[in-house]
């Protein structure tokens, strides 16, 4: 190995990106284009009476209309669900259809109506407003638990109790004798709140089908472009499959919200067929607000039991989870395989039961946004874990270490076995409390927060130990549960006959970074120069394959496939080094870009080898000419990152406003390539997860509208929200994968958000507040006080 | 977000911008640095058929000292507010306030003769001209007038400027309460926008309030001055009691704004607190 892998080498991408020179979907034109709009619901369930185009199909300038009867005639059915979760006595998940325009029925504020095209933007969107839409408006019903009650309003006539299915994972009967006996349990029912994705980039697609050559292409906002053109050919449009491109260029933030094939985007390309010219589609803030997908909403009663000596005996939760309107592509999955299977956490708790109820709602669809299902799990465990060490009176850090599974590797000590399915691959859970709590003084600054109090003023510290799966995922196993996909990924290394590299990654770059550690990689196992190396991605045409990027997958899968190819490259190269060098391959030894025979100073360089494959004269027999190898990387098992944090907040006592003070971490993500982009991906989701502590979350009122559906109203986190974040970490490598790495990108939100929400609760232990409903808003805390007084 | 069309006809002067809006009717409306306007255009929520941009009619942007009182152009922006000495001197609650609007690129383009124009119940220079006394200057075809700010804001989005007027100057008194004045504003998160903001102005002498003026903005349907604090800090010794049993009558009698996120309760205790803080602060 050289010396990159491990350097905080500069993002080679951000030269481009901070000069506004990125190319994303919306900056692609094409000849004869047209611009469509969406003509939306403003009703959160009705029905379709009447779908009036007519005054708008004659305005000038518009080239079509199209309504839900049109493409169901065509046959079309829209968008689906990748995973199928059954209920609890065997019984086939409830699938309702999700039409790409609304037939009989309107199911959430925002749900299409009709598509309108024109020959520029302000001429659709004018006709859109001309477009008659006569709804009967019904009852909505947008609380989770109401939705699954008798009597509450049905929205799909397929779906009672409009549950989509019921679930457990853990030992029931186990469970249930740990509370039998427990000498002491702590309760916690809260709403882990909706949130809204908002991406700085809204999603837009180019749809465009080519009748010379039968061809569609489909540029669009996606995290993984050849899984939509998967959907899309085989699901939702019936195209073959070679006979469609779909391109993601640069992608302005997708946190989540742009993995699924949304049926705008399919809208998009099957009208280009219908009027025989390109359409394109830009989102507006207004629809990202009422069509992303949205992520979270649970509503949770949770228990946690404990013996007298304060270790944990029993873990039990009972969850209704929204899935929104519609199934989205991997809805079924978040508050499942990616919820309950977390809830081991990092203890030792010999007994867990989790049960979920996924419903639909009359609002917005609900998938993976950023860490999906693994934040409402460590809310769940590391709120019960604060709440309980508080109630027996133990420091929250010591009973922690107290509970928490002992060190294991994964080499000489066995992966660690939980109690709902999962096998962790290496931990270290005290090693990294350990060392947070020494980066924080921690006894200096529970003085500080003492003296504080003293003084009068509100200053608490709060903890997160947090466990988490990524890499998604062993594809067998993600089958054996329902995905009905694969979730591997894959990589060509292209050595072009000057040495120069091209690496065709099946994971795409939307702010992580790839076109720097995808190369670093390369570079450093090759001996060459960064600037030799270029990073291809998001285009269906020129990369083989891919499962995209989501679930901080890209370095512990995709990055695996890269480091595959390049073994399959050493290889090769060193065969045809020894045929230069008249030795045999096992004869030599590869460093910084040599092949050396041992023991001497004959060599050969990459660079000669590379022109030799491609100008093959004097060449070993039998040996294929050139230097490309293309590698499916398949994981053994998830990769499991965890991390310590300490939040320290002051709290206003005449407003309720909350301060983050100080906020500590230490990560352990195994192996890593570059620590400034991972300490970059930790600064970002802590920001999303101290954004849900403390500012955000849909707010729908009964009859389904949402009543902060904008950013006068919604409040994400800005810079000045934030402090100074004091990173650290510790490497526990992955025992599983070449690179023994596991992944980081969601880390920050999975632990912080409880741990904000411990340090309020701890800076407001005088007024005995023992819980508040998030965000932790200044009226809300502000609130609490007043009923405390 | 793509507004309805509309014509757009640029003034040179304000003259010219009076005799356009006389021309144009009920139907046209002034742009100044559009960043109340545009917006909720593009929201479609206003579809004016004629625009007509007062933004470049140089005569509307100056800060003068006027002996008795300062006079600000209502093309001013709040950068130029904020940035100003004159105003930081004899009125730097205004351009405390003025600090506080928006972000850099805001600030760069709205005018405070837009805002007061606009007359948005979550703005925060009303409370402000409020607490400083100030006149507002308007011109229309029949000529010019003054309007004292008290008699200015009338309701929910509405001010004393008739149809075809132009808001053309804001005047503020250079007295010593002025002299001493300040802004105070608790954010609503998302927005940034006023939950509240407290505008006042003291003039203080051996330690007790000789006269003061208390603006609020963000709390009622329009910013108003709070009669019931002034009367009660008023002549008193400026102490922690004082000013406590002072701030207690922030609101008192008003109806205040609430909704889902805000409730009553909370912004008449967030309109103490700030009170509390802006007198103590002056103090
Ligand atoms: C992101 C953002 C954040 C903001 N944050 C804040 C904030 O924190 N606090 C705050 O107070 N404001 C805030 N604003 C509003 C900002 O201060 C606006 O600039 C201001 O409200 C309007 O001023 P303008 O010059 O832009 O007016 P315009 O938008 O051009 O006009 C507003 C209205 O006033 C009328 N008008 C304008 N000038 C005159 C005139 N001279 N005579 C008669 N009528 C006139 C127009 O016809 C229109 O109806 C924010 C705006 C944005 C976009």
């Amino acid at each position: 190995m050289g010396d990159l892998i491990g350097k905080s080498v500069k993002r080679v991408e951000d030269y481009r990106l901070l000069k506004g020179e990125g190319k994303y979907t919306d900056d692609f034109n094409m000849a004869n284009q047209t611009f469509a709009v969406y003509v939306r619901s403003p009703h959160a369930h009705a029905k379709l009476v009447n779908v009036d185009i007519s005054a708008a199909k004659a305005m000038d300038g518009v080239v079509n209309v199209f309504t839900g009867k049109d493409i169901k005639d065509a046959g079309i059915v829209g968008s689906i669900c990748g995973w199928q979760v059954d209920f609890k006595n065997g019984d086939t998940m409830k699938e309702p259809g999700h039409p790409i325009l609304a037939v009989d029925k309107v199911r959430h504020v925002g749900d299409a109506v009709a598509l309108v095209i024109a020959e520029d933007k302000g001429t659709a969107r004018d006709a859109a407003g001309a477009v008659e839409v006569t709804y009967e408006v019904l009852d909505a019903i947008v609380d989770p638990k109401a939705a699954a009650q008798d009597g509450a309003p049905q929205i799909h006539d397929d779906v009672p109790n409009n549950t989509i299915f019921d679930w457990e994972l853990g030992n029931k009967d186990e469970t249930d004798k740990a509370f039998k006996n427990a000498h002491h349990i702590t309760e916690l029912s809260y709403h882990n709140q909706k949130l809204i994705p908002n991406a700085i980039e809204p999603r837009a697609a180019l749809g465009h089908y080519d009748i010379s050559d039968d061809k569609y292409t489909l540029y669009t906002t996606s995290q993984n472009p050849h899984l939509a053109r998967l959907i899309i050919a085989a699901f939702v449009l019936s195209i073959p499959e070679h006979k469609l491109r779909v391109v993601a260029p640069d992608v302005g933030g997708g946190f989540g919200s742009k993995i699924f094939t949304y049926n705008d985007e399919c809208g998009v390309l099957w009208a280009s067929k219908q009027i025989g010219r390109p359409v394109k589609w830009t989102a507006d803030r207004t629809e990202a607000f009422f069509t992303d997908c949205h992520g979270r909403d649970h509503v949770t009663d949770a228990k946690l039991a404990l013996d007298a000596d304060g270790n944990i005996t029993g873990l039990r939760t009972k969850t209704y989870a929204s899935l929104g309107a519609y199934l989205s592509n991997f809805s079924t999955c978040v508050p499942t395989y990616l919820h309950g299977t977390l809830m081991q956490g990092a203890y030792i708790t010999p007994a867990v039961h989790v049960d979920v109820t996924a419903v639909v709602t009359n609002t917005v669809p609900v998938d993976a946004l950023r860490g999906a299902g693994r934040p409402e799990a460590t809310y769940c465990i590391e709120r019960l874990i604060e709440t309980a060490a508080r109630e027996i009176g133990m420091d929250p850090a010591e009973f922690r270490l107290k509970n928490f599974i002992p060190p294991f590797d994964g080499v000489k000590q066995p992966g660690y076995q939980t109690q709902v399915a999962l096998q962790y691959d290496s931990g270290n859970y005290e090693g990294t409390l350990k060392k947070v709590l020494k980066n924080a003084k921690y006894e200096k600054l529970k003085k500080e927060r003492d003296a504080a109090r003293a003084d009068g003023k509100l200053m608490g510290i709060g903890f997160s130990t947090y466990v988490e799966a990524c890499g998604l995922a062993p594809s067998a196993l993600v089958g054996s549960l329902g995905c009905r996909i694969g979730l591997y990924d894959a990589a060509s290394i292209r050595v072009h006959p000057t040495g120069k590299v091209t690496i065709f990654a099946g994971a795409h770059s939307h702010g992580q970074g790839h076109d720097t550690t995808f190369a670093q990689i390369v570079a450093d196992e090759f001996g060459i120069g960064m600037d030799d190396v270029n990073v291809v991605h998001g285009d269906t045409d020129s990369v083989p394959f891919g499962y995209g990027t989501y679930g901080s997958r890209s370095i512990s899968v995709c990055g695996n496939a890269i480091m595959k190819s390049v073994d399959k490259v050493k290889e090769k190269g060193a065969r045809i080094a020894a045929h230069k060098l008249e030795c045999s391959p096992e004869d030599l030894e590869f460093e910084n870009g040599s092949w050396t025979v041992k023991g001497t100073e004959k060599s050969v360089g990459f660079g000669d080898v590379s022109l030799t494959a491609y100008v093959p004269h004097d060449y070993p027999e039998n040996e294929e000419p050139g230097l490309d190898f293309t590698s499916f990387y398949d994981p053994a098992n998830f990769v499991f990152p965890f991390g310590a944090h300490i939040c320290v907040v002051e709290v206003d006592k005449d407003t309720g406003e909350v301060k983050v003070v100080k906020y500590f971490t230490v990560d352990d993500a195994g192996n890593v390539i570059n620590p400034m982009i991972v300490e970059g991906q930790i600064h970002g989701g802590l920001a999303h997860g101290i954004g849900q502590a403390l500012y955000e979350g849909a707010v729908y009122d009964d009859s389904g509208q949402l009543l902060n559906g904008s950013m006068l109203e919604y409040c994400i986190p800005r810079a000045d929200n934030m402090p100074l974040f004091e990173t650290d970490s510790t490497v526990t490598p992955c025992p599983h994968n070449p690179l023994g790495v596991k992944g980081i990108a969601e880390a920050g939100t999975i632990g912080s958000t409880p741990a904000v929400v411990n340090a309020v609760i701890d800076a407001l232990s005088d007024y005995g507040v023992k819980d508040l409903q998030m965000p932790l808003a200044p009226q809300r805390v502000w609130a609490a006080m007043q009923q405390a007084k | 977000m793509i507004p309805v069309s509309f014509d757009y006809k640029r003034a040179n002067s304000v003259s010219d911008a009076i005799s356009l809006l006389q021309q144009h009717g009920e139907n046209a409306k002034i742009l100044a640095g559009g960043h109340s306007l545009v917006p909720t255009m593009k929201l479609r929520l206003a579809t004016p058929e004629t625009l007509i941009d007062i933004g470049g009619i140089m005569e509307l942007k100056y800060i003068e000292d006027k002996g008795d009182y300062l006079a600000i152009g209502s093309g001013t922006t709040h950068c130029m507010v904020e940035s100003s000495d004159l105003i930081q001197q004899k009125a730097p609650g205004l351009s405390q306030a003025a600090a506080q609007i928006g972000d850099v690129q805001v600030r760069n383009r709205g005018t405070i003769g837009g805002v007061l124009a606009h007359s948005d119940p979550q703005a925060d220079y009303p409370g402000v001209v409020l607490a400083l006394d100030a006149t507002i200057v308007a011109q229309g075809s029949g000529g010019e007038r003054t309007i004292a700010a008290s008699d200015y804001f009338t309701g929910l989005w509405e001010t004393a400027l008739t149809e075809g007027e132009i808001l053309t100057e804001i005047r503020i008194p250079t007295d010593s309460a002025n002299a001493n004045s300040c802004y105070l504003k608790f954010p609503q998160p998302a927005s940034r926008y006023p939950y509240v903001g407290c505008a006042v102005a003291m003039s203080a002498s051996g330690g007790s309030c000789s006269d003061v003026r208390v603006g609020l903005s963000g709390v009622g349907e329009f910013a108003f001055r709070d009669s019931g604090v002034e009367d009660s800090i008023r002549g008193q010794t400026l102490n922690e009691s004082s000013i406590a049993s002072a701030s207690a009558k922030a609101a008192q009698g008003r109806s205040v704004l609430s909704d889902v996120f805000v409730s009553e309760e909370y912004r008449r205790a967030m309109a103490q607190v700030y009170t509390k803080r802006a007198l103590t602060q002056l103090s």
